[in-house]
């Protein structure tokens, strides 16, 4: 298995954690190594994880209210003063709801604010179509200035709000709700603007982002049942992209499959088609929301009736192979 | 804060003068907003050149009083402010609007020194005030902010949001300053979109208010001595001022809320300012 996989990751005791766990451990070790930490939350205090650092460093928590516009603007004047605010909501309200703020007040400025977006995705499930942002990565990934991160687990999501916090610059990070496997391992290595090659191939490269890197790990699994050596590639920096390990491994393969819980428009393929139809143009199916609204329900029958399991990534592969 | 009335008069005639690089900066873009800059310079002058602590030489010292605007449109007085006051050459005045220059149509921060906050889309102003003020708070900093606002922009949500978050955190470092002119681009505010009672909605959301005549420059001044002994809450200073101010064709004319004067306007609006309305001569007929 691959040093950088989580050896119980295919066990059925594999952990389960959800991301956004990450952030709350991340923050907190942010908090700590820093007093210019500061996080900020309009009334989801628990369920974004923000509630350790409240608790840790009070003076330097600050509930907002349900008012998403609001923090931005008072993040991007904290930043100006020095501070490292940390900016917390659900990623439909934030950056859903307080785009023109993040584009004006943060990100025009290059100012350094990190917007931390929970419940990403359409796994946030019963809350229904409202709820689950999947957009986000593109409304955050067209802005100047502004970093794009997806963590596949809560060991990377801890090491990208670590990574976030040294970073200078408007930071946008979004996590998901529920518990999902652990990818990674505490060693792997995490780094602004690199991929990681989980699984080497030749056949087809799979680019995934998220917890669905787990379903990408799955297919490939199954794919080399049948004979085809799928790559595997974790791409948590959306941009910056990693351009020369995506660009080496489809040279490789030849063809790829982008895997996100995210509108197929502007996402993950979005930002793999731009740079790869520039440089190496090769065949690309994506997997993910194909514009359309999600609906109430488990989170499980959600991925599976919208299309972001295992197996339709097998499919993709396969009709790539043809 | 005492102020001699000598200076008072010096502002005055520093404010007539400001007055008049907007126009000649207007006419010179052949575009932009007439009468809120011209409506603030007095605002804008009892501020940079008496009231706030600033050093153009050092235009980021952590001790510098912060002046936020908030409704970027009106930033020609905001530009002519800071070249008089020493950020940057006043002859960089003429590249307003122009391309490569570093006075942006409207202010981007870290373009240009003394510029404090990108504004333009409004109301964003206030919420980025107030998270200067809670930092500075953090920091156990004296300084103080101060957030220039229009009246229009207090019809965006935001500044609600803003005006909340000021209160609850009792900011008494924040000092608001309304742009009362009751004029926007479609016509009268009460017309547009109802905004009065704004002294009683201030006081509801936990401020002190002060009203003020925005042209009196000693008014301006000694309000905003008075916000610094109100320590339990931001204030707000209404300032009612006249869109236009010192030229009488623009002034309370909402149709010169977002266009420049043209070459023969200009001119005479130059000549009423350079002559005080006619009250006394100018050389520079």
């Amino acid at each position: 298995m691959n040093k950088f996989l989580n050896p119980k990751l295919f066990s059925k005791d594999v952990e389960m954690i959800p991301t956004r766990n990450g952030y709350g451990d991340g923050v907190v070790e942010a908090g700590r190594a820093n007093p210019n930490v500061v996080v900020l939350c309009c009334d989801l205090v628990e369920s974004t994880r923000s509630l350790p650092f409240a608790q840790a460093f009070p003076q330097r928590f600050f509930e907002m209210g349900v008012a998403e516009q609001n923090m931005a603007g008072v993040g991007a004047g904290m930043a100006a003063t020095g501070k490292i605010p940390f900016i917390s909501s659900y990623a439909v309200f934030s950056p859903g709801r307080n785009w023109d703020q993040i584009r004006v007040s943060i990100a025009y400025s290059n100012l350094n604010v990190k917007i931390m977006g929970a419940h990403s995705g359409i796994s946030v499930g019963p809350d229904g179509a409202t709820h689950q942002a999947l957009e986000d990565i593109a409304i955050m990934r067209v802005l100047p200035n502004m970093v794009v991160l997806a963590p596949c687990d809560a060991h990377e999501a801890r090491k990208a709000v670590l990574a976030a916090a040294k970073y200078v610059g408007p930071v946008y990070i979004r996590f998901t709700r529920e518990k999902t496997p652990v990818i990674t391992r505490p060693s792997t290595p995490f780094e602004i603007g690199k991929a990681v090659v989980l699984r080497e191939g030749s056949d087809v490269t799979l680019i995934a982002c998220g917890p669905l890197v787990y379903e990408a790990l799955l297919a490939a699994e199954q794919l080399s049942k049948r004979g085809i050596d799928a790559e595997v590639i974790n791409c948590p920096s959306i941009k910056p992209l990693d351009k020369k390990t995506i660009l080496k491994s489809v040279q490789k393969t030849g063809a790829a499959v982008t895997v996100e819980e995210h509108q197929t428009t502007g996402g993950l393929f979005g930002a793999i088609a731009e740079f790869l139809s520039q440089t190496n143009p090769v065949p690309i199916i994506p997997v993910g929301m194909d514009d359309t609204f999600g609906e109430s329900g488990t989170p499980d029958e959600l991925l599976t009736k919208y299309g972001m399991r295992s197996k339709n990534i097998e499919r993709a592969v396969s009709v790539l192979m043809r | 804060m005492l102020i001699r009335e000598s200076k008072v008069r010096q502002l005055e005639v520093l404010a007539n003068t400001i007055r008049e690089d907007i126009v000649s900066m207007l006419l010179e873009a052949g575009s932009g907003h007439s009468a809120g800059p011209l409506g603030m310079a007095d605002v804008f002058t009892a501020l940079y050149f008496h009231v706030a602590k600033i050093d153009p030489k050092k235009p980021r010292d952590e001790k510098r009083d912060r002046i936020i605007l908030s409704n970027g449109h009106i930033c020609p007085v905001l530009y002519a402010s800071l070249a008089h006051a020493g950020f940057f050459p006043r002859s960089e005045l003429k590249t307003l609007r122009k391309l490569n220059s570093r006075l942006q149509g409207h202010p981007h921060r870290g373009s240009l020194p003394g510029v404090e906050n990108t504004s333009g889309p409004l109301g964003q102003g206030l919420s980025q005030s107030v998270g200067v003020a809670l930092a500075l708070k953090l920091n156990k900093s004296r300084s103080r902010v101060f957030c220039l606002m229009s009246d229009g922009e207090q019809e965006e949500g935001q500044t609600w949001e803003a005006a909340m978050s000021a209160g609850k955190y009792r900011l008494n470092n924040l000092v608001g300053i309304m742009d009362r002119n009751n004029i926007q681009i479609d016509g009268q505010t009460e017309f547009v979109m109802p905004l009065e009672p704004l002294s009683d909605k201030y006081r509801a959301f936990g401020w002190h208010v002060i009203e003020v005549d925005g042209h009196n420059i000693r008014a301006i001044i000694e309000a905003c001595d008075e916000a610094k002994s109100i320590i339990e809450k931001p204030t707000l200073i209404l300032a009612h001022t006249t869109p236009g101010k010192g030229v009488d064709f623009m002034e309370n004319d909402y149709l010169w809320h977002g266009k420049p004067p043209t070459k023969q306007e200009a001119r005479e609006a130059l000549r009423q300012l350079r002559t005080l309305g006619g009250r006394i001569s100018s050389e520079h007929e």
